[in-house]
C-alpha cells in the first residue's frame, strides 16, 4: 500500500528525515518510535503533504501512485488520514458542518453520492456514540474550547467517519489519561481490517498496549536504526532510547 | 476663513429648505453656521486622520430635489423584500406609495418625518420638538452640521410606551438616478418605556452616477426597551455616504446594533451610544468588506455615563483588492459609571497584500472598579486552519470559503431578521466570490 523509499525532508531549511526506507501493506499496523527529535512527527506529516516540510529526496507510493505528486487534500481523498497531533481550532467552523464537507468531498471524489443531512446525522449519531462524542462537540466550532483529551477523540472520531485506507496517527496519545487511550484505541482497532493499515507514531509504549502493532521502528537521526516486531517497543520501554543510539 | 466660507458657501447656500416651524429654523441656521466655520475635516482632524474626504469637498452635487424611483426599481433593489414593514425615503424624502406601513400596531406612528415636524398629529410634532437634534451633536461635526442644515424630511418612528413592534421595520433610503446629488437622510426614532422594536436601515443606490448621502440618526431607548438595530449600508460603488447614529439608552434599556458596510466609494459610519441609566446594556457589532480601491471608516464611541452598564463591541472587516478601512473605538467610561464591564473586539482579514486597515482601540476611563477589555486581531487567514482542512480531502478553495464565511459568519448569525440575514449573506458572498476571482487571477 505504502513504499517510501530514502525519503528524506527539510523543515524550515533544515534536514530533519535522512533517508526512510518504510513498506507498510495492507492490514498491517506500524509503529514508529523514537526520541524527541528523532523525526517521527516530520513522517508523518510528510506523508500528509504539510506545506512546511520540504521532501527533498526519495520517493513514495501509495497504492503504486506517486503519492509526492498529490496536494494534501487529494491524498485526504485518496484515503490517507493523519490525525493531528495539535488539532486546530477553526473557530465559527461548525463541527458537523465540517465533517459533512469533509466526507462528502471524498464520497464526490469517488463517485458515490453525497450524504444528505439526515443521513449524515444519522451516521454520526452512531459513531460518536462508540466514541464517547457527545452531542455538543457536534454543534461546537471544530476543536475550539475542546479538551485535550477531546481533541484527541475528534481526530479518532473523523478517522471512524471518513474510513480511509492508510491511518497515520501523530502522537495521539500524548497528554492523554488512561481512560480517553482506552477510547481512542477502541476507535483505531475497530478500523483494523485487511484492507486497511495504520502507522502509529509515538513516544511511549504504552499506547502499543492497546493497539498492538505489528511491526515497531525505531527513528533516530531522522534515520529508521532498528526494526523489529511488538517485542521492540517492551525493549525500549525497559531500556530507553539510550542503548539504540549507543547501538 | 473668508476663502474658507466662499468655498462652502455653495453647499449651504443651495437648495436649503426654508419654512417650517420657528425652533426648525433656528436649528437649521445654527446647522449651517456650525458648517461653514468647520469647513469639511482634513487628515490633520484626529477624527479624520486616514480618512480623506476631499473628494466629498471637491466634487459637484446638487442638493437632492423630490425624485421617484419606480416600483419595480425599488423591489429589485437589495433588501427591498426583506421586511414586511418598510418605510421608503427617496433621496431624503418619504415615499408613501413606496412604503407598507398599514400592518402597524395601533399607537406606533412611523412614516414622514416633515408630516411629523408639521403636526398632521400634535403629539408627534411635540415629540419631534423634544427630540430632534438632542443627540446628534454638531459642534464639532461638520457633517452632521451640514445634515442639520438640510433638515426637512426623512424617517420618524415613535414606538409608544409598552407597545411591542413584533414585525421588523425597515427604513430604506435609496438614492434615484439621474444627475450627482447630495441628500441629508434623517431619521428620530423614539423607544417609550418597556416597549420594544427591530428596526433595520438600509441605504441603496438605484443610481450608478457618483452621489452623497450624507444621513443622521438619532435613537432614544426609553427605560427599560429593548431596541435590535441593524444599519445596511450598500450604497453604489462610485457613492460617497457619512452617517452617523446618535443613541441614548436610558435605565435598563437594551440596544443593540449590527452595522453592515458593503457598498459605497468612501464611506463613513459613526456609531456613538450613551449608556444613560444604570443597568442599560449596548451591543455594537459590525462587519464590512472593503474591495476595489474603496475606504470604508467605522468610528464607534461607546459612553458609559452611567454605573452597572455593559457593552459588548465586536468588528469585523474583510478587506480586498488596494481596499482601506478604519477600525476606531473608542470607550469612555465616566467618573460615576462603576461596575461597567465594556468589551470590544476588533478583527480584520486582508485578503491582499495592498489591503490596508489603521485600527485603534480608545480608553478613556474615569471610575476605578469597572472591567475594560479590548483586542485587535489583523491577519491573514490561518495556514494552519487552511491544512487541517485540506488534511480532511477539502480543496484550497473549499477550504478558504469556509473560513472567510465562518469569519463574517460570526457576525451574520446574530442578525435575528431571517430574510435580511439571507439578503446579507447573498450579496456578501457574491461580492466576496469576485474579490476571490481576482485574487486567484481569475
Amino acid at each position: 500500500m505504502l513504499e517510501v523509499k530514502n525519503l528524506q525532508v527539510k523543515a524550515e531549511g533544515k534536514e530533519i528525515l535522512r533517508g526512510i526506507d518504510l513498506t507498510v501493506n495492507t492490514g498491517e499496523v506500524h509503529a514508529i518510535m523514537g526520541p524527541n527529535g528523532s523525526g517521527k512527527s516530520t513522517l508523518a506529516r510528510a506523508l500528509s503533504g504539510h506545506p512546511e516540510y520540504e521532501v527533498t529526496g526519495g520517493t513514495v507510493l501509495f497504492e503504486g501512485r506517486d503519492l509526492l505528486e498529490m496536494d494534501p487534500d487529494e491524498r485526504a481523498r485518496e484515503g490517507i488520514f493523519m490525525a493531528f497531533q495539535y488539532p486546530v481550532e477553526i473557530a465559527g467552523v461548525n463541527n458537523a458542518y465540517f465533517l459533512k464537507a469533509a466526507l462528502n468531498a471524498k464520497r464526490k471524489h469517488h463517485g458515490q453520492p453525497e450524504l444528505d443531512a439526515v443521513e449524515f446525522m444519522q451516521l454520526i449519531r452512531e459513531k460518536a456514540k462508540d466514541l464517547d462524542i457527545d452531542q455538543g462537540m457536534l454543534t461546537r466550532s471544530v476543536n475550539e474550547g475542546f479538551s485535550g483529551g477531546e481533541k484527541k477523540r475528534n481526530e479518532i472520531f473523523q478517522m471512524s467517519l471518513l474510513e480511509p485506507k492508510l491511518a497515520i496517527l501523530d502522537e495521539t496519545d500524548s497528554g492523554l489519561d488512561i481512560d480517553a487511550l482506552k477510547v481512542v484505541s477502541k476507535g483505531v482497532n475497530a478500523m483494523r481490517s485487511p484492507e486497511r493499515a495504520t502507522i502509529v507514531v509515538t513516544h511511549y509504549q504504552r499506547l502499543l498496549d492497546y493497539i498492538v502493532p505489528d511491526f515497531v521502528h525505531v527513528l533516530s537521526g531522522g534515520r529508521i536504526v532498528k526494526s523489529g516486531g511488538k517485542e521492540l517497543a517492551l525493549e525500549l520501554e525497559s531500556k530507553g532510547y539510550g542503548w539504540i543510539d549507543a547501538a | 476663513m473668508a476663502q474658507l466660507a466662499e468655498k462652502l458657501h455653495p453647499w449651504v447656500a443651495e437648495g436649503r429648505p426654508a419654512g417650517g416651524p420657528r425652533w426648525l429654523q433656528d436649528l437649521r441656521e445654527r446647522g449651517a453656521a456650525t458648517f461653514t466655520s468647520l469647513g469639511f475635516p482634513t487628515v490633520r482632524d484626529e477624527e479624520w486622520r486616514y480618512t480623506n474626504v476631499a473628494p466629498i469637498a471637491a466634487a459637484e452635487f446638487q442638493p437632492a430635489s423630490v425624485a421617484t424611483v419606480g416600483a419595480a426599481a425599488v423591489e429589485a433593489l437589495p433588501y427591498a423584500g426583506a421586511t414586511a414593514l418598510r418605510l421608503v425615503v427617496v433621496n431624503g424624502r418619504f415615499a408613501p406609495e413606496l412604503s407598507r406601513l398599514a400592518a402597524l400596531p395601533r399607537g406606533l406612528r412611523a412614516g414622514s418625518l416633515a408630516a411629523a415636524i408639521n403636526g398632521d398629529l400634535q403629539a408627534d410634532s411635540e415629540m419631534v420638538q423634544r427630540y430632534l437634534g438632542r443627540l446628534a451633536d454638531f459642534s464639532s461635526r461638520a457633517f452632521a452640521a451640514l445634515n442639520t442644515a438640510f433638515i426637512e424630511d426623512g424617517a420618524y418612528v415613535h414606538v409608544p410606551d409598552g407597545v411591542v413592534l413584533e414585525e421588523p421595520l425597515q427604513i430604506l433610503f435609496v438614492s434615484a438616478p439621474g444627475v450627482p446629488v447630495v441628500s441629508h437622510p434623517r431619521t428620530l426614532i423614539v423607544l417609550g418605556e418597556r416597549s420594544q422594536a427591530r428596526i433595520v436601515e438600509t441605504y441603496v443606490g438605484a443610481s450608478d452616477v457618483q452621489y452623497f448621502a450624507n444621513a443622521v440618526t438619532e435613537v432614544f431607548v426609553g427605560e427599560s426597551a429593548v431596541l435590535d438595530h441593524y444599519k445596511v449600508q450598500q450604497e453604489s460603488d462610485s457613492a460617497f455616504h457619512v452617517g452617523s447614529m446618535h443613541v441614548n439608552a436610558a435605565r435598563s434599556a437594551n440596544f443593540s446594533s449590527h452595522s453592515f458596510s458593503l457598498g459605497g466609494k468612501l464611506v463613513r459610519n459613526d456609531a456613538l451610544a450613551t449608556l444613560d441609566g444604570e443597568g442599560a446594556e449596548v451591543t455594537l457589532n459590525g462587519l464590512y468588506l472593503a474591495d476595489g480601491d474603496r475606504l470604508v471608516d467605522n468610528h464607534t464611541t461607546i459612553d458609559h455615563a452611567r454605573a452597572h452598564c455593559p457593552s459588548h463591541e465586536v468588528y469585523k472587516g474583510i478587506l480586498g483588492g488596494r481596499a482601506r478601512a478604519v477600525f476606531n473605538g473608542k470607550i469612555i467610561v465616566r467618573q460615576d459609571a462603576q461596575k461597567t464591564d465594556a468589551k470590544q473586539t476588533n478583527r480584520a482579514l486582508l485578503l491582499t497584500d495592498d489591503a490596508l486597515i489603521n485600527t485603534k482601540p480608545q480608553l478613556e476611563i474615569f471610575a476605578d472598579d469597572v472591567k475594560c477589555t479590548h483586542g485587535a486581531a489583523i491577519g491573514q487567514l490561518d495556514d494552519d486552519a487552511i491544512f487541517y482542512l485540506r488534511a480532511r480531502g477539502l480543496t484550497f478553495f473549499e477550504a478558504r470559503d469556509m473560513l472567510i464565511h465562518a469569519f463574517a459568519g460570526q457576525i451574520l448569525e446574530r442578525v435575528k431578521v431571517e430574510p435580511l440575514r439571507t439578503a446579507l449573506e447573498s450579496e456578501l458572498y457574491a461580492r466576496l466570490a469576485r474579490d476571490l476571482a481576482e485574487v486567484d487571477g481569475k
